[in-house]
């Protein structure tokens, strides 16, 4: 069983402690004082400062500076099932990312295997195609990675590098009709605005294969939760594949192109590859597995109410409220246990804003008499596929779903 | 201090979970320009400091890379070799030696 890491986080206060808890930091943030956060990793290091330099966001936990790398601290998930733009977590790859984006001269291309090259500008983005709406959870495909064991290299978060968001945009199926996509196109590639620093360095770019391209759900988003996007989080357009992880949603989407043989350029076919095994799993160490392209998420669930290490009255009833979400399957259930995995019993679902967003849930529970006890929560698909009660390991942290767990006292 | 409250009305759960309205979205978008905050920060010094300093924080900050847990000498090279061959950073062959030893003497593996 894992730790259910962000709760242990204690924020801590270089100039004033004790006065300020995590609940209150969104409302104080005096420039003198800087805030930090201890992330429970195993081994460490775990400290971080909290940030509140990134314009456009709120507070944020501050794991790279330069791209930047901002995770969402995780009392914002008890919030609600949307997650505020302002504290939407931020992953970068390369430095050079444009700062002021002019609207009347920015411009999407689509080309390649098509039949008319085209170049949109936002207006005809806005006004020339349908608008459509979706919950959907944005997840790096690293999120949780800092709690791997063996640990491993790469942006060692704790769980905030998800959050769910409601997207309005067009969908990319029309974009591509609009264009003409002719026989024989096998894949769409996508690229955003940042660029390396180094010239030769790869451009990011993502593709899907052209059947997905066209399902009708990938979007093209222009907002996200009703308002358009920071600038940080992609602005003004960001590709939504709604159940895949973060990597294939391209930030700052101009270019488009239809492709008629499978992409190999790096970060499709090097980078962003699992092993190709159950959970994505392997033993450290093992080699000469076959890597295949990350894509589907699995579900997760958390407590978002209780932290590890907190009291709770015994003998009384106690409320808790968590979130879960199915991956690339809505979430058919969420059961807890509290006899460390051999008794599940069910939680109740709050309100169901698509299949692929955050959904809530809550329980009532009574711990009889005194003592430590492991809370633990499990998702369900609407497949039938359940998180695992063991950790996954792959050598680049990738696609962590295991049972959660929460550790609390009756007194 | 309302804040305070709040959360500890979640806590004792009687605070409604607040639901967001399918709600219009913008049908015009405004420019935006930021300024991104960078970082100033260096690699302690050190055997090899210089070499890191001067090598690495022209495409990003110190402070990911001090937040990496401990890793064996081997893992730190990989990660070097990494940056160099995949992503293309222009070390010069003789700084790759002292950026492992550097890295491995501050995050290694005991």
């Amino acid at each position: 069983m894992a730790e259910n890491g962000a709760f242990h986080s204690m924020v801590t206060r270089r100039r004033l402690l004790a006065t300020a808890g995590a609940a209150s930091l969104a409302l104080s943030k005096p420039a003198w004082a800087q805030t930090m956060t201890d992330l429970p990793l195993p081994g460490g290091p775990g400290a971080r400062p909290i940030t509140n330099d990134f314009p456009q966001k709120g507070p944020m936990i501050l794991q790279r500076t330069r791209p930047p790398l901002l995770e969402t601290p995780f009392e914002v998930f008890d919030k609600g099932v949307f997650t505020p733009n302002d504290q939407f977590y931020v992953r970068w790859h390369w430095a050079m990312i444009p700062t002021d984006i002019d609207i009347d001269k920015f411009s999407l291309t689509v080309h390649g295997h098509v039949n008319q090259t085209l170049a949109l500008s936002l207006n005809d983005i806005l006004h020339g195609l349908p608008s459509v709406q979706l919950a959907a959870v944005n997840q790096c495909s690293g999120n949780s990675r800092g709690f791997f064991q063996p640990r491993v290299s790469g942006g060692q978060w704790a769980n905030g590098a998800m959050g769910n968001a409601l997207w309005t945009g067009v969908r990319l199926k029309d974009v591509l009709d609009k264009a003409g996509v002719k026989p024989g196109a096998v894949q769409v590639r996508f690229k955003g605005l940042e660029e390396p620093v180094v010239s030769d360095a790869p451009h990011f770019m993502k593709s899907l294969d052209i059947d997905h391209a066209r399902d009708g759900e990938v979007m093209i988003a222009y907002a996200m939760n009703s308002e358009q996007l920071p600038l940080v989080n992609g602005f003004p357009l960001r590709l939504v594949v709604p159940g895949w992880y973060a990597t294939y949603w391209v930030k700052m989407l101009n270019d488009i192109e239809v492709l008629n043989q499978p992409d190999t350029n790096y970060w499709t076919k090097v980078a962003y590859t699992i092993p190709d095994t159950p959970h994505a799993s392997i033993k450290p160490g093992e080699t000469n597995v076959k890597m295949v392209p990350i894509s589907r998420m699995v579900p997760r669930s958390f407590v978002t109410n209780l932290a590890s290490g907190q009291q709770v009255k015994t003998a009384a009833p106690t409320m808790v409220r968590g979130i879960a979400f199915g991956g690339d399957g809505g979430v058919a259930r969420v059961d807890y246990s509290l006899d460390r995995g051999k008794s599940w019993r069910q939680a109740q679902l709050g309100k169901d804003e698509g299949k692929y967003g955050f959904r809530q849930w809550q329980t009532q529970l009574t711990l009889s008499s005194p003592g430590k006890y492991s809370l633990l929560t499990r998702c369900t698909d609407s497949n039938g596929v359940a998180q695992p009660d063991t950790p996954n390991w792959n050598p680049a942290g990738f696609m962590r779903n295991v049972v959660e767990s929460v550790d609390v006292t009756a007194v | 201090m309302f804040r305070n409250l709040l959360s500890a009305a979640i806590f004792l759960g009687v605070a409604s979970m607040p639901a967001v309205a399918r709600a219009a979205s913008p049908s015009e978008l405004k420019p935006v320009k930021i300024d991104l905050p960078d970082s100033d920060k260096m690699f302690p010094a050190g055997p090899g400091s210089d070499a890191i300093n001067n090598n690495c924080l022209a495409c990003h900050s110190a402070d990911m890379v001090l937040n990496q847990p401990a890793l064996s000498k081997p893992a730190w090279a990989a990660e070097v070799n990494k940056m160099i061959n995949n992503y293309k950073a222009p070390i010069a062959p003789e700084d790759v030696g002292p950026i492992v030893e550097y890295l491995t003497a501050l995050k290694g593996t005991k």
